[in-house]
């Protein structure tokens, strides 16, 4: 798959412990310190050596690390934008969860999103159910969905709830949608320069 | 229109609510007959405004670029709508498309509009500060934000993965024509602008010399001293035959002891003479090593384009090296040109 991925983990490791430790990964894993390149494609196996190889070196449970991973893709501004396209709060933004994959295949038509289905519930309860080619996407969405929250200014109690069926699943308490003002959002951006 | 209408069809007659209208098309205009706005979607009104929008002229808003027809196939008795291409007289590099139809009997009733910013969207969104909620659901106005997002996220990635790997293929390339050792250019960069001189003299270009030059007693100084201090033996006569050229001009390694120049531009045969005896001289002052001195020496064979008709690299390498072997026979220490017309 897109190196895409594996370059997020890279990122997420650089940056909260260090060029150091990710050397350390990298080198186990027999790749040069400027790790993955986003668009070249890799074997998916490399994902899971580099999942399992960061767990290792951080001593952290694989499932606590992937959630981690997901609060930090939330807060790469190009990414957290493109999920704030999903809807106007938090409430729409769930909802656009089920399109997640499809709006991804409309960026790059053979990029591997999990598919998220969204069932909701009552009391404000929802339950997404995670289908990816990797174990561990469920734990991602947990992060991710707990960082988004706060970016949309959403009050909601968000956990990793059992796996059943062979899908993982997250469990979201949705308790107010307009909790706080949340981060600004503007449709558009400035216009920006053309790079050289 | 016919006497029994559905019941759906006579609430349209009767009239939707301007509100209702501006859910459905929040970008919606109704004029009157004289081209008075008398209702407004609401995102509209919000670009128009501020102030009432509601009793001015479309005139006073827009400039009407072009206005056609739309054929309408199913139906020919059908008036058809018009698409219009509207200019913003506020914005004028913000331009509007979108349809007007006639309302009531030959539009007694006056005109609707439904208008949009097509490609001008993001421009659009930018200048007025528009929201998700300033758009109908139906509209793909939001996915097509997020897909030139998506669109600029990828080619800023695209870009920069080409850059690199432009960068890598050029170190390659570097790597693949330089000798390590010296850092000078090696056998296969220099045969490839041998080729371009050689092509570029037939074709009118400049005059050229190939210098062929052979340490010696070089592996003298191997043997005693061992490779290391041979290494830097030979990057000091790199640096002394770098020195002795010319920008332009190409000096590579091309063996143990070997080393070939290629000298550009205006130059004749005294020059060439002089150069060589220069670089020789150069080459036999001693080169300290370790503390030690070394002394070795030079032969120097030259091929010079004006001696032939049409040059041709083998040839030329070959009148060189005969050249150079005349200069080793010699004595060694010597710089010898290859005689025109004398065959290798």
């Amino acid at each position: 798959m897109y190196g895409l991925i594996n370059k997020a983990l890279q990122a997420f490791l650089t940056e909260n412990y260090g060029a150091a430790l990710w050397s350390r990964v990298a080198h186990a894993l027999g790749l040069g310190p400027e790790g993955f390149e986003a668009m070249l494609r890799y074997d998916d196996r490399l994902t899971e050596e580099l999942i399992d190889t960061a767990a290792c070196v951080l001593d952290k449970p694989r499932a606590a690390l992937l959630e981690d991973v997901g609060a930090f893709l939330a807060t790469i501004e190009p990414l957290r934008r493109l999920l704030r396209f999903g809807g106007s709060d938090y409430w729409e933004f769930l909802f656009s969860l089920d399109e997640l994959q499809g709006r991804g295949l409309m960026t790059l038509p053979d990029l591997e999103l999990p598919e998220l289905s969204l069932r909701s519930e009552s009391g404000g309860r929802f339950v997404i159910e995670v289908r990816g080619p990797i174990a561990g996407w469920g734990a991602v969405m947990a992060g991710l969905l707990r960082a988004m929250a706060d970016d949309y200014g959403a009050l909601v109690l968000i956990e990793a709830a059992a796996p059943s069926g062979g899908l993982e699943r997250v469990q979201v308490m949705l308790l107010e949608a307009a909790y706080a003002s949340g981060r600004r959002f503007d449709l558009a951006l400035p216009p920006t320069r053309v790079p050289a | 229109m016919s006497g029994d209408l559905s019941p759906c069809m006579s609430v349209l007659q009767g009239g939707l609510s301007p509100a209702a209208l501006g859910e459905l098309m929040p970008m919606f205009l109704w004029l009157d007959r004289h081209g008075v706005i008398c209702a407004a979607g609401p995102t509209l009104t919000k670009i128009l405004g501020p102030g009432p929008v509601v009793g001015t002229a479309f005139e006073s808003h827009f400039h009407l670029r072009r206005a056609r027809a739309r054929r309408h196939e199913q139906d020919e008795t059908h008036p058809g709508g018009r698409k219009l291409i509207l200019m913003l007289l506020s914005h004028p590099e913000i331009g509007l498309r979108g349809t007007a139809v006639e309302v009531g009997p030959a539009g007694a009733e006056g005109m609707l509009l439904n208008l949009t910013f097509g490609i001008h969207l993001a421009d659009a969104v930018r200048e007025f500060g528009l929201t998700e909620g300033d758009f109908a659901t139906s509209d793909l106005a939001i996915e097509l934000l997020y897909l030139r997002e998506a669109k600029a996220a990828v080619m800023d990635e695209l870009r920069a993965l080409n850059g690199r790997l432009e960068e890598a293929r050029r170190a390659a390339e570097r790597q693949a024509l330089t000798d390590p050792l010296t850092g000078l250019a090696n056998r296969r960069a220099f045969d490839g602008a041998l080729q371009k001189a050689v092509r570029a003299q037939t074709q009118g270009g400049a005059p050229f010399a190939l210098v062929l030059v052979d340490l010696d007693h070089f592996k003298q100084v191997n043997d005693r001293m061992g490779h290391a201090a041979g290494d830097q033996v030979l990057n000091w006569a790199a640096g002394i035959l770098t020195e002795e050229v010319r920008r332009g001009d190409v000096v590579a390694r091309t063996g143990g002891d070997e080393f070939v120049l290629l000298l550009r531009g205006a130059i004749d045969r005294a020059a060439l003479q002089t150069l060589g005896r220069r670089m020789i001289a150069r080459l036999e002052e001693p080169c300290v090593v370790d503390g030690t001195p070394c002394r070795i020496s030079a032969s120097i064979g030259i091929a010079f384009s004006r001696d032939y008709p049409v040059p041709e690299a083998d040839r030329m390498l070959a009148d060189a090296d005969a050249a150079l072997y005349d200069s080793k026979r010699g004595g060694r220490g010597r710089c010898s040109i290859h005689a025109a017309g004398a065959a290798a």
